[in-house]
């Protein structure tokens, strides 16, 4: 019989999060920012069909980075959460809270038991009805949750990314501030000609909030713009 | 409601696209479903007539506001009519309770597909769902608790007609179509007022004159009610997307339909050859 080796529990732990880590800073930079209408998604994609970004609910939209297979997961998990909660109670008894608390209960039991923690780091972001604040949450491969006040970046090489948000981040951006500073701070990282993938949750559409911008009219907002 | 985890299990099981397939797993008792037993027929209030037609670049469907209980009225201003998603509107005739259940489960099908999947189903594909979702309820149906649905839609090329019968059944309709209690009469008006090469505003003109031909002689539909203001609902689908008619516009457009009744009560004439 062979005795397995023992390994402290602050190694265990600590090479878990050393291999998610790992797994997540491979991927390439999403950026999620307020602007003046809304909250503004904008990552660096080279597929026009599997999309990092996404439409959650009315007022809800979802960002990850990390292993496809395991945030497409998370992402068809949520929109089935908040679909069933819209339809058994109301659309507006749909929140991102109730999604983010479950996301992390999942993510945690993940990297504290199961045969390897998610890969993955997400971003579920929330439009207040007008007078109410947005939200942007943040959630990491061990559970953890973050409420951003302004910005979040995750995947890939973060610190230069972060540092061009923050020298150019103002709330009251209209769209085109918004994906220019967006791009910008992705180009911090990536190339110039880069394909972006970019969404927005806008407040002043009815109903469904979200929407995806074609890359013609990306590239309609960056025209002009030399960075 | 399901947790977090079954949903996500379940999902992965189902090939994840349907939501009334989630749904009957998660939280089966909020399926839109007559009760599987106890009284049928008139037990629940009826919602009356609704009326369909093609146009040039689209369709326009139109229902009265009357929700009927046996022979008393119950409701002038119940909603029957209702955009499905961004190209497609569903109109519902029968049992109430039910019809509005499954006009709301029906758009969160079209919706979380649409989400899910990235794109919006094709309009086959909407039609043939609606058609199972119908199926789903059979049973209630054959105890006369049915619900008789019609989709209309943009399918990229041509406004769409489909109707339904209760065993949900779906067939496809040139020209236009009336379901519920006032349809035949609205159908002989539409009859000699439809004709191709309408416009929008056509084709809604007609519709309301066929509505107000069925409550003409059908008691269970409503004509427009000029004294409180309530004039059936208006939706047409183009290519540009599906658009619910403002009440100033389809009261407009009855305030004229009625002003040419008061000269001739049974409405516009048509050649006898």
């Amino acid at each position: 019989m062979t005795i397995p080796f023992y390994v402290p529990p602050e190694q265990q732990m600590k090479d878990r999060a050393d291999f998610a880590r790992q797994g997540i800073a491979r991927g390439r930079s999403v950026v999620v920012l307020r602007y003046r209408d809304g909250v503004c998604f904008a990552a660096e994609n080279h597929s026009t069909t599997l999309h990092k970004i996404s439409e959650i609910y009315d007022r809800i939209g979802f960002a990850a980075v990390g292993r496809y297979n395991e945030f497409e997961a998370l992402r068809v998990a949520g929109i089935q959460q908040a679909d069933l909660r819209g339809y058994t109670y109301a659309r507006s008894d749909v929140t991102a809270r109730a999604l983010v608390n479950a996301y992390a209960q999942v993510m945690g039991a993940a990297f504290a038991s199961a045969d390897k923690p998610f890969e993955v780091e997400l971003v579920v972001a929330e439009v207040g009805a007008p007078g109410a604040s947005d939200r942007i949450y943040r959630i990491t491969y061990d559970g953890s949750v973050f409420d951003e006040p302004d910005y979040a970046v995750m995947g890939g090489v973060t610190e230069p990314v972060e540092e061009r948000l923050a020298l150019g981040f103002t709330p009251d951006a209209d769209v085109q501030g918004a994906v220019r500073l967006a791009a910008n701070a992705l180009r911090a990282t990536a190339a110039a000609d880069a394909p972006l993938e970019v969404a927005l949750l806008d407040r002043t559409r009815p109903g469904r909030t979200f929407v995806r911008l074609a890359p013609a009219r990306v590239a309609a907002l960056l025209e002009g713009w030399a960075r | 409601m399901g947790g977090f985890d079954a949903a996500a299990a379940v999902g992965r099981a189902l090939g994840r696209s349907s939501f009334a397939d989630l749904l009957a797993h998660a939280a089966p008792e909020a399926l839109p479903r007559a009760a599987a037993s106890g009284p049928g027929g008139e037990a629940a209030p009826h919602g009356t007539t609704i009326v369909c037609a093609t146009f040039d670049g689209g369709v326009a469907i139109a229902g009265d506001r009357r929700a009927t209980w046996a022979s008393q009225i119950v409701q002038n201003d119940i909603e029957k009519v209702f955009p499905t998603d961004a190209h497609s509107a569903v109109g519902v005739a029968g049992t109430a309770g039910v019809a509005l259940d499954l006009v709301r489960l029906f758009q969160v099908e079209l919706e979380h597909y649409e989400k899910i999947e990235g794109v919006p189903l094709s309009f086959e594909g909407k039609a043939n769902r609606l058609g199972g979702l119908i199926r789903a309820q059979l049973d209630g149906a054959l105890r006369g608790l049915g619900v008789l649905p019609v989709l209309v839609g943009w399918d990229g090329a041509e406004g769409r007609i489909v109707s339904y019968d209760i065993v949900g059944g779906r067939y496809d309709e040139t020209g236009f179509y009336a379901v519920g209690s006032g349809a035949p009469f609205a159908r002989g008006s539409l009859k000699k007022l439809h004709r191709p090469g309408l416009d929008a505003a056509g084709a809604v003109t007609a519709l309301l004159q066929s509505l107000v031909d069925a409550a003409d002689d059908d008691s269970a539909t409503a004509g427009p009610d000029a004294v409180r203001r309530l004039y059936p609902l208006v939706c047409t689908v183009d290519a540009a997307g599906v658009r619910r008619w403002t009440d100033a516009e389809v009261e407009a457009l009855a305030e004229r339909v009625l002003a040419a009744r008061r000269e001739r009560p049974d409405g516009p004439g048509a050649p006898l050859l």
